[in-house]
């Protein structure tokens, strides 16, 4: 580990600092309908959409009719894109002239886009379509982001309200979210990436002779504009296979720290308007810096890993210090270009928000550095998570936390003068049980199934149960990174993990949607001296504690199994 | 403070109750009544497994039948345990309700079917509206109202008081109680209840624990545990196929001990426990909760709302003070105020002559040879007073005595109206003293507050909650009393009226009230309080507004009532706390312990240094059972609990049973080991 690397690490945490009341601020603005600069601009924009698709922005929806709007959304969109895929073959935009997808790949990627997933089963550059690139996943990008988005601010409003039968109107909300957060930072970070190197171009894939005299064929194609939203929108699917590691998606450090931030910015922005919307700015914070605590953790322990390395290389007489000309520790997996401290923080960064984009190959990392991706993914991507997906989750934690530990000040558990009672411990236990469910079973069926699930995997041992066991923790907490090592385009994976994003979608948004609709009907009590306090430094400790705990007790047999006991056998002189 | 009556002495391990909840435990086992509680189901379905599994092993030789066999056991004595725990806190409700069986004897009633024409019918056979004649000596046959005359009666086989209370016919002490006694005189009582739902009838129901149903907060606690078995019983399932792709394939014997360790049994075992003790706390301080519903709604009372008389105040006004005009000595004005006073039997009568016996050394004298005239107080003149050797010395409200002397030709002093307004801006009672048309001074009667109420409202200040007197004295009194009782709000000259529109004021902010009464007119307010505590000399109107009955009837109670409240939710979230954090001990115990054949690396997270695989699964599954005994006498007791804010409280429990939860059972199940160690079980 280097100083280098830390202070690149302490920038990164300090930017994201800086980040967060300012989109926090602004999205509170979007959200409750004050002005804002953009408006002159937007608005007519906005009128125009509702006109044309006769949406009443006025009409407020309960908690349920919120839901079947979100449903209903998701599903047309899956469907369309489902159908765009199998048909590319015959529609424009194709120069490559890529057949149809096959079904249950397509139904993976539908699944997978639409559930702001973006598992990719398939190398973009010889798979997708210019078309399905951009009409297909690149308006996926925006819209399951925007979604999300949405589901968040309809939670805080739960949260925030007194009295409400409703939550406010999902359409707006999605649209809002789309032309005023999403759109905005999509253009301006597209023209940045552009001007750093990043591709922006519909034409066919180059042919160049290298130096040996072999011929290379290149990927082209409107990389830049789906590689922002790529980030912000927590999307993560690569427009190349190799993510962002590929120079056309993230040319330089500073992309690389511009997409690192991109991850987290709209997510931290969100617990400040968490903390503005309800009147507790530090109630925000405190959410925020438990989020931060995680993250610094996280990367610690992955920083910490891979710059030791492998103890074996060095006992077979391999330098893994660090030194001029060598990065030390362990740089497989690696892009040279941005180095251990780098990598280490874009892995965190991008499992602790499930976004998925990645800049390295968790399989090559040590045990324990692939250990905390994977831990991560099990956390139900709390830690800022997913646009919107993050913050609801949180709030989840935070109700859990509130009524686990809320007893012990001697009133029934308050959260933000809201009674926290059976329903809303019910949907809680709902999100946390469901989760688990998913990835525990199907991961615990391919481990025994040696004819569809054992058999895509490469490495054998605790190194190959890791490997299913990530494939579906990254489905179900819709992230979509891989673990690599594991051959997931089968029929059997395809259509498990379709699933599982599936319900780690919607079975993660309904019930905090339910959870809102009850808080919103409450009348709070005022707080005083005896209140709960959710704005103190212990209760980040306490939040930090539940999250973990919950986490920790769920997984750690399987991860025991995995990472860890891989972890023990390296250290004793064995590799998978 | 409390009066323990007839639940006195009743300590923890009543010998008596501890064997009949062991045979309880046993009762309990019965699986129509375990499945109301998921935890301990599910423990009990695992016991039921691993007893077929060792039967067949037995039979057929395999497998290591020690290590089986006291798995087994241990996991029935977990469900057992927690069992006792339930059967223990409901034995003491039982106990108590034996005592109150024996005072609804088949008593014998008078029924008046004339004036003067009774018939004896059995107690049983009177319903609501029947009129009864009770004479000394004979058992109030019901519950009801006097409509005519006065009798000391003996409450104690309700209240444990033994001392006698008068009961008679109008005001707000017109209630009996169906088993109390008639010590003297006689009355006529309208019958109140039907049989079989009286007061003591529903007493016996409620120490019982009969009628005992899931608070909300229980309720929600139940669902949290039920979904934490759940998860922990998918972990533990799945982990067989990990187990088998490992090669490592785990014994359901080694499986069920896992599960049983995570699921929260700790919290599971005791949690009715807790609701039950909460309730019998309650009865020990004498209070009884209508529902338990309104004992958790005490802990999160926002707004307590005081009698200003009897609960924050003594009840009676004091002499603390005479003050002479000037010309007028303090002993002369002394001694007019005691020649005045000395047929005066009230409490402020009273106190004015003992006031001048204090001060000045005048003893009470004899007057019935001077030929002294004693001038009552009337409602007309407002004011008492003595005539003798031709003085007539008059005390009494300001305006008063302002009228008499003037009407004896003398008129008041400014300096007079001075004194009179700085008593009672003071907070006090201004009554003056003259003698004809002659005014001699003030003598200034008190309130006296309560010794402890200030440290009190304090205390419940530092817990965020709000003090209200209520008091019908005027706004510049009241503001006195409050000032010195340290009250955080009153309400002046408060009609019932004023009172209910506060308590709806304070609802609508989403406030909980609180609140003591016993006349007929507080019965709505005590209805409309989330947590209303009728008296138990109180009228049955308000017995039955009210959601609680103090049987000391002691308004200042309503403080412990709140602290009990509080007490039960701390215990009850303290245990989950603990019972969560155990998990963590647990998996390195038995994670390590499960896979060390296969993967020898594993060791090292054996970081209790267990010894061997099957002692460290057998001594979590022990140290699992053992502390659901241990932590018996604190759901019972409940934590104790300091009047302090909420941020304090959650560090110092968080510190305790969250860091201690982490901590203890890495500490207990090492000490565990060594045992089984020492007796070669594993």
């Amino acid at each position: 580990m280097t100083t280098n690397g830390w202070l690149q690490i302490a920038c990164f945490l300090l930017a994201i600092l800086a980040v967060t009341p300012l989109l926090g601020a602004y999205m509170t603005r979007v959200f409750t309908r004050q002005h804002t600069w953009l408006d002159p601009l937007l608005g007519p924009t906005e009128r125009f959409i509702y006109r044309v698709t006769g949406v009443d922005g006025r009409r407020e929806m309960r908690w349920t009719e919120y839901a079947v709007a979100v449903l209903l959304f998701s599903g047309v969109s899956m469907l369309v894109l489902y159908a765009l895929q199998r048909l590319q073959g015959v529609l424009p935009w194709n120069p490559q002239r890529f057949g149809g997808v096959a079904p249950a790949l397509a139904f993976n990627t539908a699944a997978s886009f639409a559930t702001n997933t973006n598992w990719q089963a398939y190398a973009g550059e010889s798979t997708m379509s210019y078309l399905t690139q951009m009409a297909g996943l690149a308006y996926q990008n925006f819209v399951s982001a925007a979604t999300g988005i949405a589901v968040a601010i309809a939670v805080i409003r739960g949260i925030a309200q007194r009295e409400r039968e409703t939550l406010g109107n999902f359409w707006v909300d999605l649209v809002r979210a789309t032309l005023w957060v999403l759109l905005p930072i999509a253009i301006v970070g597209a023209l940045f990436l552009v001007s750093q190197g990043v591709v922006q171009n519909l034409r066919p894939y180059d042919t160049a002779r290298t130096v040996e005299g072999a011929t290379q064929v290149i990927a082209q194609g409107p990389v830049a504009s789906q590689e922002i939203i790529k980030q912000f929108g927590t999307n993560g699917g690569g427009f190349f296979n190799a993510n962002s590691a590929h120079p056309f998606e993230n040319p330089t450090p500073l992309t690389n720290f511009v997409e690192m931030l991109g991850i987290f910015a709209i997510s931290a922005g969100l617990t400040y308007t968490l903390g503005s919307m309800t009147g507790s700015r530090r109630h925000g914070w405190a959410i925020w810096a438990a989020m931060a605590v995680l993250c610094l953790a996280g990367v610690t322990v992955t920083y910490w890993a891979e710059a030791h390395g492998n103890p074996l290389l060095s006992a077979a007489g391999a330098d893994q210090t660090p030194g001029i000309g060598s990065s030390g520790g362990n740089m497989e997996g690696k892009e040279v270009r941005f180095g251990i401290a780098n990598t280490a923080l874009f892995s965190t960064v991008t499992t602790d928000a499930s976004c998925g984009a990645i800049n390295g190959w968790f399989d090559s990392f040590t045990p324990v550095g692939g250990l905390v991706p994977l831990a991560n993914l099990q956390l139900s991507e709390v830690v800022f998570g997913g646009v919107g997906a993050g913050l609801y989750g949180v709030v989840v934690y935070v109700v859990l936390s509130v009524f686990i530990a809320g007893l012990m000040v001697g009133r029934t558990p308050e959260y933000l003068g809201k009674k926290i009672q059976a329903f809303e411990v019910q949907m809680a236990m709902l999100t946390v049980l469901v989760f688990s469910l998913v990835i525990l079973t199907f991961t615990a069926v391919a481990s025994v199934s040696p004819g569809v699930g054992t058999s895509s995997i490469l490495n054998p041992g605790p190194h190959g149960l890791s490997e299913i066991l990530y494939a579906y923790s990254s489905g179900a907490a819709n992230n979509g990174s891989a673990f690599g090592g594991l051959n997931a385009n089968t029929p059997w994976y395809n259509t498990t993990i379709g699933l599982t994003m599936l319900v780690g979608r919607f079975f993660m948004i309904i019930p905090p949607l339910a959870m809102a609709g009850s808080l919103s009907r409450k009348k709070p009590v005022p707080p005083s001296l005896g209140t709960f306090p959710v704005t103190t430094p212990l209760f980040t400790a306490l939040l930090v504690g539940v999250i973990v705990i919950v986490g920790a007790l769920t997984f750690f047999p399987a991860l025991s199994l995995g990472p860890i006991v891989e972890h023990f056998l390296m250290q004793s002189g064995r590799v998978f | 403070m409390a009066t323990y009556g007839h639940t006195q002495a009743r300590s923890l391990w009543d010998p008596t109750i501890v064997r009949k909840a062991i045979a309880g435990a046993f009762l309990k086992l019965r699986p129509r009544t375990m499945a109301k509680n998921p935890v301990m189901f599910v423990v009990e379905v695992g016991s039921v497994l691993t007893t077929w599994r060792l039967v067949q092993d037995a039979i057929g030789s395999r497998g290591d039948l020690l290590f089986e066999l006291q798995i087994t056991a241990w996991l029935w004595l977990t469900v057992l345990f927690a069992n006792f725990a339930e059967a223990m806190a409901e034995g003491r409700g039982k106990a108590q309700a034996d005592t109150l069986r024996q005072a609804r004897t088949d008593a014998i009633a008078n029924r008046v079917l004339a004036e003067d024409r009774f018939e004896q019918v059995p107690a049983a056979n009177l319903r609501k509206g029947d009129v009864v004649l009770v004479r000394a000596g004979e058992v109030i046959p019901a519950d009801g109202e006097i409509i005519s005359g006065v009798a000391s009666v003996d409450e104690s086989a309700i209240t444990g008081e033994s001392a006698p209370v008068i009961r008679e016919s109008g005001g707000d002490r017109s209630a009996v109680t169906g088993g109390t006694r008639v010590l003297s005189d006689w009355i006529r009582a309208r019958v109140t209840s039907e049989p079989g739902h009286t007061f003591l009838d529903r007493m016996i129901a409620l120490v019982e624990g009969a009628e005992r149903q899931k608070t909300p907060n229980e309720i929600a606690l139940n669902i949290l545990l039920a979904g934490l078995t759940i998860v922990f019983v998918i972990a533990v399932v799945t982990l067989q196929p990990f187990a088998i792709y490992s090669g490592a394939p785990q014994t359901l014997f080694v499986l069920i001990a896992l599960l049983v360790c995570l699921i929260p049994t700790t919290i599971g075992g005791l949690l009715s426990a807790i609701g039950i003790a909460g309730m019998d706390r309650l009865i020990q301080h004498n209070v009884l909760a209508m529902s338990g519903r309104s004992v958790e709604a005490a802990g999160d009372v926002h707004t307590l709302l005081l009698d200003k008389t009897g609960t924050i105040t003594l009840g009676n006004r004091q002499a603390t003070a005479f003050v002479p005009l000037s010309g007028v000595t303090d002993v002369e004005l002394a001694d007019a105020a005691q020649l005045a006073s000395l047929a005066d039997e009230t409490p402020e009568g009273r106190s004015i002559v003992v006031l001048a016996k204090e001060r000045h050394g005048l003893r009470g004298r004899d007057l019935a040879d001077k030929d002294a005239t004693f001038i009552p107080f009337s409602a007309h003149t407002r004011m008492s007073g003595v005539d003798l050797a031709g003085r007539a010395i008059r005390k009494g409200a300001a305006e008063a005595i302002g009228a008499y002397v003037a009407a004896n030709g003398g008129t008041a002093p400014s300096e007079l109206d001075a004194i009179v307004d700085r008593i009672a801006r003071a907070g006090g009672t201004p009554l003056v003293v003259a003698d004809g048309s002659r005014p001699l001074g003030v003598v200034h009667l008190k309130d006296v507050v309560k010794g402890s109420m200030r440290q009190r409202f304090a205390a419940l200040r530092a817990m965020g909650i709000t003090t209200v007197m209520i008091t019908g004295d005027n706004p510049r009194t009241a503001a006195a009393i409050a000032a010195e009782a340290g009250v955080d709000e009153f309400l002046a000259e408060a009609t019932p009226e004023d009172k209910m529109a506060l308590i709806k004021r304070e609802q609508a902010d989403g406030r909980l009230v609180a609140m003591t009464g016993d006349g007929t007119n507080d019965a709505p307010a005590l209805a409309q309080a989330d947590v209303g505590v009728a008296m138990n000399t109180g009228t049955q109107a308000a017995k039955e507004a009210g959601n609680m009955v103090d049987l000391d009837s002691n308004p200042t109670k309503l403080i412990e009532i709140v602290e009990i409240g509080k007490q039960l939710l701390i215990t009850r979230g303290a245990l989950t706390t603990f019972s969560i954090a155990n998990d963590v001990a647990k998996y390195f115990a038995i994670i390590p312990a499960m896979f060390l054949a296969t993967y020898p690396v594993l060791g090292a997270m054996n970081v209790m240094g267990l010894r061997t695989p099957q002692s460290a699964i057998l001594s979590a599954v022990i140290f699992n059972a053992i502390v659901i005994v241990a932590l018996v006498p604190l759901a019972l007791r409940g934590i104790r609990y300091r009047p302090t804010g909420a941020a304090a409280l959650l560090r110092r429990n968080l510190l305790i049973y969250g860091l201690g939860g982490i901590v203890a059972p890495f500490v207990g199940i090492k000490i565990i080991d060594v045992l089984v160690g020492v007796l070669h079980l594993a």
